[in-house]
């Protein structure tokens, strides 16, 4: 009653009917036990608590049912004895009126407690131990809110708490609950302010009492009078809405807490005094908070009392218990008529924050009446304790302009409900600011997503973009070693086929293409006269078309003969002055066949009296103009042939008629040397007559030879003859191999002879046959020769360097083998030493101009020059192996004999084969080289087996025929090469893709025999699966019966299919 | 004469004077970037879902500040988005453009997990990551990160995404806007009341 302490104001407050007279008049009763509990998993702020007990389970009274989940929250605890039978959403006291997870607990009305105790001296346990275990007894805040009770006691933790306040004000109209605590259980609030002030230490302790509770300030302060605490207890005016803490501390400290703070944040503390109860019957006697004192009021609540209700009694129950008039019972107020919540629900369980029910009657609780606009009387303004403008937030509230209305401290309203209360219009000003608030709460937790949500599609782009450089730098590293491998193959090809290559791409087959554009032409030409006549004498339309189409054709051909013919003067010409009589001939021909035929066709035009005559005849005179003259350049040409042949080939023949002339005074020279022999009977004839016995066999073997090249020759001047115009000249060059092979022969034959004659053998005159025999060979074939030269001399080509290689080695040969003759004849002092020494000077002459010719011939043709051919080379190293063969048989027997020439042998072997090996280099380099250039044109290797390479040989032909036709599109007049080589290569196309087709078909077959492809099986199921949900969402949309019959029969069918196919997917996974 | 040539000298050094000026602050306070894209960004919500016609939220917003695009092309802002837009850009509120639902219902992306192939189709359509899962194995939706854009649905071979409603909790529900004040008389409210009351 004597209070020191200043009381001060807060701005605002209403004074509404108090209407708590009703519910004082009878004590605190305890409520009976229902026969179910409801207990909703949230009855606090923070996060719903987590079962800890399964549905079935038998629970005790007291017992932890539901743990707190996080630092806000709050345990559960049964409030009687029962079983758990049921864990679901059930209506609870929510402002929604949505349901919520509750625990439903059937009473067995024994009310039996579990096992309990409380703590005996608190003050001996550590602070965070006594906190946690009241945390552990689930005390919430009990005014209202629900405020995890142990949050706050922690507060003295990092914060200066200097003044607690219990709050005892209850302001609000009607409740009760708290003023018949105070009257009835003061010991116990005192108790559990003891507990409080225990952990938080203040300074200073407030009870906030308004002065409309007498009884229950004089039963605090008796209660006072035996404790030890310094407690001021401060009667202040009663006032709505003085109970709100902010407006407590403002009254009982005349501090503000500033707009966005705790109270703690100003050294302050508030407490509720129910929940001081609560904290001293968990200290004292262990029991966890599972009652609370509930006022039941309203005119039509029966016996208007305020009761000991367990947690989770329903409201039903309640009103049974107080012998409710439901029929007077127009609305049912959960909480205080300012700040309460109206409930239709009587199915609904009292929670921790439930202080109070009110059930009204129509007239006690009218409803509201319509809203009138708002006719800024400014009263609201003049009672809201938070002193805001009311007014303006409805404004901003109901413009949706959210912004303004944080700008005007929305967050600050208490919705106290002052406003709407005196609002004359009766605008229902707390709704809206319910409204604004949950708008805005609602932005800020979108705002917050989106800010999120755009952080992860950031870092979502920025790992895409690294993803797509990253892989950008593998292609490239990749590109680039494939170039760098490409380069270094390239290059490697590039010196083995610079010298071919080169050669190829010069002259020869652009003669070639001309000459097959020129036919082509012709047959085109040809095609078209043959249609025009045809036409003519049917006298069809369009012969005016196809004769500007012959005139086309012709002035084409005409066009690409003329090319040909220039192309062929033009690099002929330095090589030889002759023209080609062959040609000529053939031109000449041609000529005169076309002559012909334009004179039948103007015969024919004559006689159907066609109109073009004219043109006809001049094509003929035309054409007889030609012929003319083309005859008359054979006739040249014929009569010229004579000079030229001496003058192109003549280094050749020249070389070789010396070569015979020599070679036939030898032969004289070896028969007058035989013939002097025979008379003188030499005593030598044993030894001689197993040298003729040699000399034969190495006849024979070299007449194998000569077989063997000869072969080996025209098997490459037959691949040749395709690809050179003038295949004469491989004849007549094969000729003058054979003559100087043979002329070879004879040499040897007759260095044979020789000896034999010097050494006085028997056999001297059957080797003398042997020569005249071989004299007689060599003279046929110069005959042949001569021949070939005087048919198509002209027509031989430049001075083949090949040619000439070979002449120089078989020059060489010779040398080589004169020296050895040489050597022996000296060792063994032949008189014949002298003459051999002049003929090894001679050969050596002539291997040296035959040299200086071939680096003249590389000089001025090497353009010009073909590839070595390979076919040539082979032949060449065929020859060497031969005779390192021989060379290695003569060799051992010279051994076995012990012969003086042996080492001397066995040199003449390791040169030979070191021939032999320079050879194979050069044949294996040559191949290398034209494999290359072989490769495109030759023709697809089939493999059928590998897929890969076939897909790519066909799309390889594609790109190529695609580049021909393009080729063939931009160029305008069409070229008849370019038809021929896309005819080519649609060929080669359709043969790829052909073979591509037949190897698929062959994997496809092979497939089918391994089985049904579980993956297929597998995406197959599920697809049908989705079938059958589609099928089933569409019957469940058309529901009218009319069609669903036809729906129905899909769904079936959906759903066999769809059973099948797991059923097969299940029997291979399994 | 002097006086013209002093008043032309006195001009010419003020503007040399404000030119300094203006070109070393245009230097020393030089933004990167546009803000005002940033600002319009901000106000969008991120769903990336590309009703607008844009690959995203910040295409949107910098063809809103660049290219006068219309800023009612964003059916999961609604109508705040495009006041709050309005607001920023000083332009008129306008409608929401197309015959989008005029409140949208906020969804979640939700894998029937049991018809799931595993084929990652949806993980690669999803502008926030907001799908785990791996290759054959099944995906499943982090509600928390969905932002609902459905861009998920459509490549699913299987159709077993659904778009569901973020259901209203007790926690997460909020008060309606009041009925504004037409209801003059009280029979307007409640007939029956009336009626009532008159038997």
């Amino acid at each position: 009653m004597n209070s020191p302490v200043k009381v001060h104001s807060f701005h605002g407050g209403i004074h509404p009917p108090e209407n708590k007279r009703q519910s004082t008049g009878a004590p605190i009763s305890a409520a009976p036990i229902p026969s179910r509990i409801v207990l909703p998993l949230q009855q606090h702020i923070g996060l719903p608590a987590d079962p800890v007990v399964n549905i079935g389970d038998r629970v005790l009274k007291g017992q932890l049912v539901a743990e707190a989940i996080g630092r806000i929250s709050a345990n559960i605890h049964a409030s009687t004895s029962g079983t758990v039978v049921a864990i679901e959403p059930h209506a609870v006291p929510h402002m929604s009126g949505m349901p919520s997870d509750c625990m439903i607990i059937e009473a067995d009305g024994l009310d039996e407690w579990v096992e309990h105790q409380g703590l005996e001296d608190y003050t001996s346990l550590p602070k965070p131990e006594l906190i946690e275990y009241i945390r552990q007894s689930g005390i919430a805040g009990m005014g209202g809110a629900g405020f995890p009770t142990d949050v706050k006691l922690h507060l003295g933790d990092d914060h200066i708490v200097n003044t607690l306040i219990i709050n005892a004000a209850e302001c609000e109209p009607y409740i009760t609950a708290d003023d018949m605590l105070m009257r009835e259980r003061a010991d116990q609030i005192l108790g559990g302010i003891e507990i409080i002030a225990h952990l938080l230490k203040p300074l200073h302790i407030m009870v906030g009492i308004e002065d409309n509770k007498p009884q229950a300030i004089r039963a605090l302060h008796e209660a006072l009078d035996d404790s030890s605490l310094n407690i001021d207890i401060v009667i202040i005016p009663t006032k709505y809405p003085s109970g709100g803490e902010k407006q407590l501390i403002k009254l009982l400290t005349g501090v503000e807490v500033p707009s966005g703070k705790i109270p703690a944040d100003v050294g302050i503390v508030c407490q509720n005094i129910g929940t001081t109860t609560a904290i001293y019957r968990a200290v004292k006697y262990g029991e966890p908070l599972i009652s609370r004192i509930v006022t039941i009021t309203g005119d039509a609540a029966g016996h208007q009392q305020n009761l000991e209700v367990r947690l989770g009694t329903l409201f039903k129950d309640l009103l049974d218990h107080t012998e409710a008039e439901r029929d007077q019972l127009y609305r049912l107020v959960v909480g205080g008529p300012m700040m309460g919540i109206t409930v239709d629900n009587e199915e609904i369980p009292v929670i921790k924050t439930t202080n109070c029910l009110i059930a009204g009657t129509s007239i006690e609780m009218p409803p509201q009446p319509p809203a009138q606009a708002c006719i800024r009387c400014g009263m609201c303004e003049q009672v809201c304790p938070a002193e805001l403008l009311p007014q303006q937030l409805y404004w901003f509230a109901k413009g949706r302009e959210f912004d303004k209305a944080s700008h005007h401290n929305l967050f600050d309203c208490i919705e106290c409900g002052a406003c709407s209360y005196v609002c004359p219009s009766n605008i229902p000003l707390v709704q809206y600011y319910r409204f604004a608030k949950g708008e805005i709460r609602k932005e800020q937790e979108e705002q917050r997503k989106a800010d999120h949500a755009r952080l992860r599609f950031e870092a979502r782009q920025d790992r895409l973009e690294r993803e797509k450089i990253e892989k950008e730098e593998r292609r490239k590293a990749r590109a680039e070693e494939a170039a760098k491998a490409q380069a270094a193959r390239k290059d490697a090809a590039l010196t083995k086929a610079a010298a071919p290559a080169a050669e190829k791409a010069s002259g020869v087959p652009d003669l070639k293409q001309l000459k097959s554009n020129a036919a082509i032409a012709r047959t085109k030409l040809k095609k078209a006269e043959k249609a025009l006549t045809n036409a003519q004498e049917k006298g069809l339309d369009g012969i005016d078309a196809l004769q500007a189409t012959v005139e086309q054709l012709q002035q084409k051909c005409d066009a690409a003969q003329k090319a040909y013919d220039d192309a062929q003067k033009a690099p002929a010409a330095p090589a030889k002055p002759a023209l080609d009589i062959k040609q000529l001939k053939t031109n000449a021909a041609v000529a005169r066949t076309k002559l012909k035929k334009a004179e039948k066709q103007l015969l024919a035009a004559e006689e159907s009296g066609s109109d073009d005559v004219d043109s006809l005849k001049a094509q003929v005179a035309e054409l007889q103009q030609k012929s003319a003259t083309a005859e008359a350049a054979f006739k040249a040409a014929e009569s010229g042939t004579t000079a030229p042949t001496a003058a192109a080939p003549a280094i050749d023949t020249t070389e070789l008629e010396a070569d015979i002339k020599a070679m036939q005074a030898k032969v004289d020279k070896a028969e007058a040397a035989w013939k002097a022999a025979v008379e003188s009977e030499s005593p030598a004839a044993d030894k001689m007559a197993a040298g003729v016995d040699k000399l034969k066999g190495k006849l024979k073997d070299l007449q194998d030879e000569l077989a063997k090249a000869q072969a080996s020759r025209s098997q490459a001047s037959n691949s040749q003859s395709g690809s050179t115009p003038a295949a004469p000249a491989v004849d007549t060059s094969e000729l003058k191999a054979d003559i100087q092979a043979m002329q070879g022969k004879v040499e040897k034959a007759e260095a044979a002879w020789k000896k034999a004659v010097e050494s006085e053998s028997p056999a001297a005159s059957k080797m003398a046959e042997g020569v005249e025999k071989l004299k007689g060979k060599l003279k046929n074939l110069q005959d042949e020769l001569a021949k070939a030269q005087a048919s198509s001399a002209p027509a031989a080509p430049a001075i083949d360097t090949s040619e000439l290689e070979a002449d120089i080695q078989a020059m060489q040969g010779k040398v080589e083998k004169a020296e050895a003759a040489w050597k022996k004849a000296v060792e063994s002092e032949s008189p014949a030493a002298a003459k051999m020494a002049e003929g090894v000077e001679k050969l050596k002459g002539k291997l040296k101009d035959l040299q200086d010719e071939l680096a003249e011939a590389k000089a001025s043709v090497a353009p010009a020059a073909p590839a070595i051919d390979t076919s040539e080379l082979e032949a060449d190293v065929q020859v060497i192996q031969g005779k390192v063969e021989k060379a290695e048989a003569a060799w051992k027997k010279a051994v076995e004999s012990e012969s003086p020439a042996a080492d001397k042998m066995a040199a003449g072997v390791e040169k030979l084969k070191g021939k032999l090996k320079e050879l194979q280099d050069e044949l294996a380099q040559a191949k290398g080289a034209n494999q290359p250039a072989a490769e495109p044109t030759s023709e697809p290797t089939p493999e059928p087996l590998d897929m890969k390479a076939l897909k790519q040989q066909v799309s390889i032909m594609r790109t190529k025929l695609k580049k021909a036709e393009k080729q063939r599109a931009e160029s305008d007049n069409t070229d008849p090469a370019l038809d021929a080589e896309i005819e080519q290569l649609k060929q080669r196309h359709d043969e790829a893709k052909a073979a591509l087709d037949a190897a698929e078909a062959e994997l496809i077959a092979a497939a089918a025999k391994e089985g049904i492809d579980l993956k297929q099986l597998k995406i197959d199921a599920a697809l049908a699966r989705a079938e059958v949900t589609k099928a089933e969402r569409a019957l469940s949309k058309v529901e009218d019966a009319s069609d669903t019959s036809e729906l129905e029969a899909a769904l079936v069918a959906a759903k066999t299919q769809a059973d099948q196919l797991s059923a097969t997917l299940e029997r291979f996974t399994e | 004469m002097s006086a013209i040539l002093i008043a032309i000298l006195v001009l010419l050094g003020l503007g040399l004077v404000f030119g300094i000026l203006l070109g070393y602050s245009s230097i020393r306070f030089k933004v990167e970037g546009n803000p005002l894209v940033d600002q319009v960004d901000s106000l969008l919500p991120q769903t990336q879902c590309g009703q607008c016609g844009h690959p995203g939220c910040r295409p949107y917003a910098e063809a809103i500040v660049n290219c006068d695009e219309a800023i009612n092309k964003c059916p999961p802002g609604g109508q705040s988005t495009i006041e709050a837009l309005a607001d920023l850009l000083d332009v008129e509120a306008l409608p929401l453009d197309g015959d989008h639902d005029e409140d949208p219902v906020k969804a979640v992306a939700y894998i029937r997990e049991d018809e799931c192939i595993g084929c990652t189709k949806c993980i690669q359509a999803c502008p926030v990551d907001a799908i785990l899962g791996a290759a054959k194995q099944m995906h499943t939706v982090i509600t928390s990160e969905c932002t609902g854009c459905d861009l998920c649905v459509e490549p699913c071979p299987v159709d077993c995404i659904d778009m569901l409603p973020i259901e209203t909790t007790p926690n997460s529900w909020a008060w309606p806007q009041p009925k504004p004040g037409v209801e003059l008389i009280a029979t307007d409210r409640s007939p029956g009341i009336a009626l009532e009351g008159k038997a």
